[in-house]
């Protein structure tokens, strides 16, 4: 049977896009699904260096597309998860390389050698977001709960819908402590104001920059709360109904001492 | 009176503030890009309005724009005359002796017979040319608007 | 009779030419790092000290200039408007509520990026610099058209980075592509001290030792930003944020009214962190 074909897109840039398809799709590794994640960023990549295969790229996207190479020459396994791939993107290049055919070619045949792919979508709605929605058929739409970021979800969504994605929202970075004072949007104003299915709630937490700064999805550490809310997220991908936790502002200690969140 | 409760509890929360403006920007977005939907509103306007005055169709504009706390409607319809006989929306006694009933569409032909161009009825000065007019919906029906079709 | 045809904009012959004003543009590459904030907050910050200033959103159809000002329901007219000759500069600038020498020019929400005509963009931005001291142009994230149109017409530019290696690695190539014909600035953006004391985020000399490039100023994490996005209020006109004290720092050494380098900002003391303060 095909993969399901998912992007990971947002409109807004920084909101968490390669960050969530990396983890979720760790996640969905660690599950046991084979995962191909593809970086659609040509010439502003970041997926490797999330993942931490940076120094391990050979062949990339374009050069698949250009022939110059085959796709599984292309694919690099991760170390640490098995079941897990990443197509990267090259960097000296820029998104008018590939054509949204030619996207949508690459991202089918990948298809038929996993359960999922993964499309780390750029920010924007030019020529990579368009290469990047041709090859999927189900949309994850990232946001924060703040107003530009919002907005631009908006924008995608109404893309989206037009072509006939099914969607739903990752509210990222949300600070409960803040949500409680007012002073941030709540998770239920973000999806009432989209007007879209919730898929996850992922607060605020500086242990993802350090994560990022080693090249480790988060998943990887088991102790980790953010492990945890990845991987109800990619349960939720796979169908099942996993109640959304409340998130409690940290106490009076962890602000103290500096835990994250 | 809940202007006044909101300013005896203190300024809103910043949330409560976005909210608000998302809602509102969102709307103005949405309307600029529904181009078909627009298009098929002004044209259901064009053809209201046309049952009581004679419009110049091909200057009329339909736009949308955000104006601080709410979204407006802005109906740009030039007015070239009164027609001299409006279509009946609502039931009126019969008048004696009934003249042959008019028909409710606003056929080009009524407008035969007025000699065009003339300033409207409503609204003050205007000699000759066609007369701008402008009408804010925003939410509510003007008092004298005829009742919405269903 | 004949009459000369006169210009419109034609000084009278004997004033002195007014000097040009700056066109500086600000990007970043990798989206979400402060650009448009940055924009707005220079720019607040640069005409509350009384210089003349257009921001211009070079975001074509995702445009937040506008939203992050808080003037998003005054806009009625937009770049492309005054590109097609459909609105005039005057009727597409919208004046700040706060600061009058502040002016917008927002971007076109329902057009796409390719739809700007570059070298009718660059001679916009030349016709602004004649009537303001500041250009402002806030760039999309990225490096595809959005990105080439924007810094076309600035001899300026202000990259904004945040201490994060995804953000560095894009700020290095967006410096590359600028140039070596324009002045480039970097301002570090969403710095934690405490984190980078604890290793657990890069510092200003890890971004700088890769950028290599003058630091016109250090903004610190703050929560304050968003609740001034919320409120369309620009941090840098509330006297009693930080933040804005470094956005206002920021734009005395644009305008050269101080020459020092920029301080690393301080850690959130206990007390501040007890007490919940920024």
């Amino acid at each position: 049977m095909a993969a399901r074909r998912i992007v990971v897109t947002s409109g807004k840039g920084g909101v968490g896009k390669t960050t969530t398809t990396a983890n979720v799709g760790a996640a969905l590794a660690q599950r046991g699904h084979r995962v191909v994640l593809v970086d659609a960023d040509i010439g502003l990549r970041n997926l490797d260096l999330v993942l931490g295969v940076e120094k391990r790229i050979v062949f990339d996207l374009v050069e698949v597309v250009e022939g110059r190479c085959q796709l599984r020459q292309a694919l690099i396994k991760d170390k640490r998860i098995e079941n897990l791939a990443i197509l990267p993107a090259a960097q000296t290049r820029d998104k008018t390389a590939v054509s949204e055919l030619q996207f949508a070619d690459v991202v089918t045949q990948l298809g038929e050698l996993c359960d999922y792919v993964l499309i780390d979508c750029p920010a924007g709605i030019e020529h990579g977001f368009r290469n990047a929605i041709a090859g999927a058929t189900e949309a994850v739409v990232v946001t924060t709960p703040e107003v530009s970021a919002i907005r631009d979800a908006d924008r995608v969504i109404g893309k989206l819908r037009e072509r006939g994605l099914s969607l739903r929202v990752i509210v990222n970075r949300i600070r409960p402590e803040m949500v409680r004072s007012g002073d941030m949007l709540s998770v239920d104003d973000v999806t009432d104001i989209l007007s879209a299915e919730l898929l996850g709630i992922v607060p605020d937490d500086a242990e993802i920059i350090d994560t990022t700064n080693r090249g480790e999805p988060v998943v990887l550490n088991v102790e980790s709360r953010l492990a945890a809310i990845y991987t109800k997220i990619a349960r939720r991908l796979e169908g099942e109904v996993v109640p959304f936790t409340a998130l409690n502002p940290p106490g009076f200690f962890e602000r103290i001492f500096g835990k994250a969140g | 009176m809940f202007e006044f409760i909101k300013k005896l509890f203190g300024p809103e929360p910043s949330s409560v503030t976005a909210r608000e403006r998302l809602r509102l920007v969102l709307l103005s977005d949405h309307l600029s890009l529904a181009p078909d939907v627009v298009e098929s509103l002004k044209g259901d306007l064009i053809e209201v309005i046309s049952r009581y005055c004679e419009v110049d169709v091909a200057n009329c504009d339909v736009t949308f724009e955000q104006q601080d706390k709410q979204v407006a409607m802005l109906a740009n319809i030039p007015i070239l005359g009164m027609r001299s006989r409006q279509a009946p929306r609502t039931p009126e006694p019969p008048p004696a002796p009934a003249p042959p009933p008019v028909s409710s569409t606003p056929a080009a032909a009524q407008s035969t017979a007025h000699p065009a161009p003339s300033p409207p009825k409503a609204g003050g000065a205007g000699a000759g040319a066609p007369r701008r007019r402008r009408r804010r919906k925003s939410g509510g029906v003007a008092p004298n608007a005829a009742p919405q079709a269903t | 009779m004949l009459h000369d045809v006169i210009p419109q904009e034609a000084a009278a012959p004997d004033a002195p030419a007014k000097p040009r004003g700056r066109a500086i543009v600000v990007t970043s590459g990798k989206g979400g790092v402060g650009k448009t904030t940055t924009t707005a907050n220079v720019g607040a910050a640069l005409a509350a000290a009384g210089a003349s200033v257009v921001l211009v959103d070079a975001d074509v159809g995702l445009r937040n200039l506008d939203i992050v000002m808080g003037l998003e329901a005054r806009v009625r007219h937009h770049v492309l408007d005054v590109l097609e000759n459909k609105a005039t500069l005057d009727e597409a600038l919208v004046t700040d509520k706060r600061v009058p020498q502040l002016k917008l020019l927002a971007a076109a929400q329902t057009r796409e990026k390719d739809d700007v005509d570059t070298a009718a963009f660059r001679a916009l931005i030349d016709s602004l610099r004649s009537r303001f001291d500041y250009v402002l142009i806030d760039c999309p994230a990225g490096i595809e058209m959005g990105f080439a149109n924007a810094i076309v017409g600035a001899d300026e530019a202000i990259v904004v980075c945040t201490p994060e290696v995804s953000a560095v690695r894009d700020a290095d190539r967006v410096v590359g592509l600028l140039g070596d014909t324009r002045k480039v600035h970097l301002i570090v953006n969403r710095l934690r001290p405490e984190l980078v004391r604890k290793g657990k985020m890069l510092s200003v000399e890890d971004v700088n030792a890769i950028l290599r490039l003058p630091l016109l100023g250090i903004i610190a994490d703050a929560p304050d930003v968003i609740v001034s996005t919320n409120k369309g209020e620009p941090v840098a006109l509330d006297a009693a944020s930080p933040v804005g004290s470094a956005y206002r720092a920021i734009a005395e050494r644009i305008s050269g009214a101080r020459t020092d380098a920029p301080a690393i900002p301080r850690e959130r003391s206990f007390f501040d962190k007890l007490f919940g303060s920024r």
